[in-house]
């Protein structure tokens, strides 16, 4: 696996700002002493003009990103997703969600593979927060193709986004011909029979890995990967746990509200099917290297391997 | 416009007030009345607007950071044409476009507010707007004495310092009230200009009440060049309403049927006035 190409969603997006920029004239990019760590500092580079430094003020970035919308540009505000959906959350309610606008949050260092930093800035509650603002779109992109999609459709799309990226390079696994991206639209990566792994973000890889041990194991597990948590591809998981009666979610966040709550919504509802989430169990994380965090709370292949085995 | 002009509007727009929030039997005329004249000047002589065409692109911009004196914008929006007068009525009242706090549903609002501390920071990002597409629209936003004390407010101003914002113009209603005390005893936020000032505002004090001295605060501001303007006003809570004036209990409670009647009864008295300076 060493030979694999790894890149950091986060650098993916620096990448696509500046990509994008010239396409979309009205994108503009805002950051809060964060440019060279949320990687819009590629952008910064470029486009020194259309870079706004907001100091460190996430609250009034927010704010400032919203009247920019209002007076005709696509703002994206960038910061770490602690301080973009944690600290901002009610700017991001009030003053985004509420009146609908255009503006776009690029959130970078999500979840714990922020690793060293530690707990206070590991953001394992941001999905769970975005979600409940209605009229956001949430995408947690698997890896370096997917976040580069990411951005793109939420240019696209006239509304408010919430986007996030992650610290630590991950390896590309959307490289394909056929790929293709799609707000709302999750893909099965993976099929098989015996259960289901639904996953998001990085640990779309982690349930990969695990299909494959599992296999070995003679247990056949389909894989499914939802980018965009809301709106949530219902039919693809509805569908899937139809054929294998059983669904394990997986996600480098609380399971408290995010990828394991919006897929229990979904099946409680709509196709009652026994569930279990993989995540952060209502802890804190740790200061740690980012693989040592994801093999001790279980979100590498091994670790989900281990979850699915006890489950089926 | 002249200034009795003005003053007869000023009378109008705090009619529409009491009538609302009175209809409304709930909401905030404290605050909409301490700000009703500079609504008026605002909508009525400053502002490059068009109430047939309220999205035009290149309007000047308002912002209501103290959202909860919105029936004091929406009184002034519905006589200067942007909706119905009638509709003052059906404030804060089920499936209204006259919501408790503004929003976008609402001709001539510009921006979605009430949290307090908020408005503020859309506004310096509209103003940021302006200036990155060499845009002439001038922004305005309207705080209240209380909000300053939310910390996003010297957020806002320390960046529109920072960027030389010289088309925001930042008003602050300092009509000394919020909902637990004056100013003083809760909080103080004094000396306020000084504190604009620390943040490279140029900053402007003005009685709330006298369209001359707001009519020169603004045409002040228009030409500070390099920085953003504050302006303070020093004005009365519940202003034109004997019984209101001055007094926190009418913060956010509304009149009752014979309160409403004295409020109006004090308002058409100021407006038999006025028609006598007319025929003077």
């Amino acid at each position: 696996m060493s030979d694999v190409k790894k890149i950091a969603t986060r650098e993916s997006y620096g990448n696509a700002l500046k990509e994008l920029a010239e396409e979309f004239p009205q994108l503009v990019v805002l950051d809060a002493d964060l440019a060279a760590a949320t990687k819009t500092g590629i952008f910064k580079k470029a486009y020194p003009e259309r870079h706004i430094d907001c100091g460190i003020a996430e609250c009034n970035m927010v704010g400032i990103a919203a009247g920019l919308s209002l007076v005709g540009k696509i703002p994206f505000v960038s910061s770490f997703a602690m301080f973009a959906a944690g600290r901002a959350f009610e700017q991001v309610r009030n003053s985004v969600g509420y009146p609908h606008l255009n503006v776009k949050i690029g959130a970078t260092h999500a979840g714990i593979t922020v690793g060293e930093d530690g707990a206070s800035h590991q953001c394992n509650e941001d999905l769970a927060l975005m979600r409940t603002i209605p009229g956001m779109v949430v995408m947690c992109p698997s890896d370096d193709v997917e976040a580069r999609a990411c951005v793109r459709a939420a240019i696209e799309h006239d509304g408010p986004v919430y986007i996030r990226f992650g610290r630590a390079a991950v390896p590309v696994i959307n490289d394909k011909p056929d790929y293709k991206f799609e707000i709302g639209k999750g893909t099965i990566v993976r099929e098989g029979t015996d259960v289901t792994i639904v996953a998001t973000g990085i640990c779309v890889d982690s349930a990969l890995g695990a299909a494959e041990k599992l296999a070995a194991d003679g247990i056949s597990a389909e894989v499914v990967n939802i980018c965009t948590i809301k709106p949530l591809d219902e039919e693809i998981i509805i569908n899937s746990a139809k054929k294998t009666g059983k669904v394990v979610t997986v996600e480098e966040h609380s399971v408290i509200g995010g990828l394991g709550s919006a897929v229990c919504d979904c099946l409680s509802a709509k196709l009652p099917t026994p569930v279990k989430k993989v995540g952060m169990q209502d802890v804190f994380g740790e200061s740690g290297s980012a693989a040592d965090l994801v093999a001790k709370y279980g979100l590498d292949a091994e670790g989900v391997y281990k979850s699915v085995k006890e489950f089926v | 416009m002249n200034n009795l002009e003005l003053r007869k509007h000023a009378n109008d727009v705090r009619k529409g007030i009491v009538t609302s929030v009175h209809s409304a039997k709930a909401g905030h005329p404290g605050g909409s009345l301490s700000a009703a004249d500079v609504f008026t000047f605002l909508y009525f002589e400053e502002m490059n607007i068009d109430p047939k065409n309220p999205q035009w692109e290149d309007r000047d911009r308002f912002v209501l950071s103290k959202g909860h004196t919105a029936p004091g914008l929406y009184s002034a929006l519905a006589y200067r044409g942007f909706f119905p007068v009638e509709d003052l009525v059906t404030l804060r009242k089920l499936g209204s476009y006259l919501q408790g706090h503004p929003n976008l549903h609402t001709p001539g609002i510009d921006m979605a507010s009430g949290s307090l501390g908020q408005g503020i920071s859309a506004a310096v990002g509209m103003a940021l707007g302006a200036k990155m597409d060499q845009k002439d629209f001038r922004v305005y936003t309207l705080l209240g004495d209380g909000e300053i004390e939310e910390g996003q407010v010297w957020e806002a101003a320390m960046f529109a310092g920072h960027r030389k914002l010289d088309n925001l113009c930042v008003i602050v209603d300092n009509n000394n009230l919020q909902i637990d005390g004056t100013v003083e005893e809760v909080c103080s936020p004094y000396p306020i200009d000084k504190k604009f000032e620390a943040f490279n505002f140029h900053v402007i004090n003005v009685d709330a009440h006298d369209f001359d001295a707001l009519r020169a605060a603004f045409n002040e501001a228009k030409e500070t060049k390099g920085m953003p303007t504050a302006i303070i006003l020093h004005s009365v809570k519940g202003k034109g309403v004997s019984f209101m004036e001055n007094s926190v209990d009418w913060h956010g409670k509304a009149p009752n049927d014979a309160e409403f009647e004295v409020a109006m009864a004090d308002l058409l008295k100021i407006e038999e006035e006025l028609a006598k300076e007319v025929e003077a």
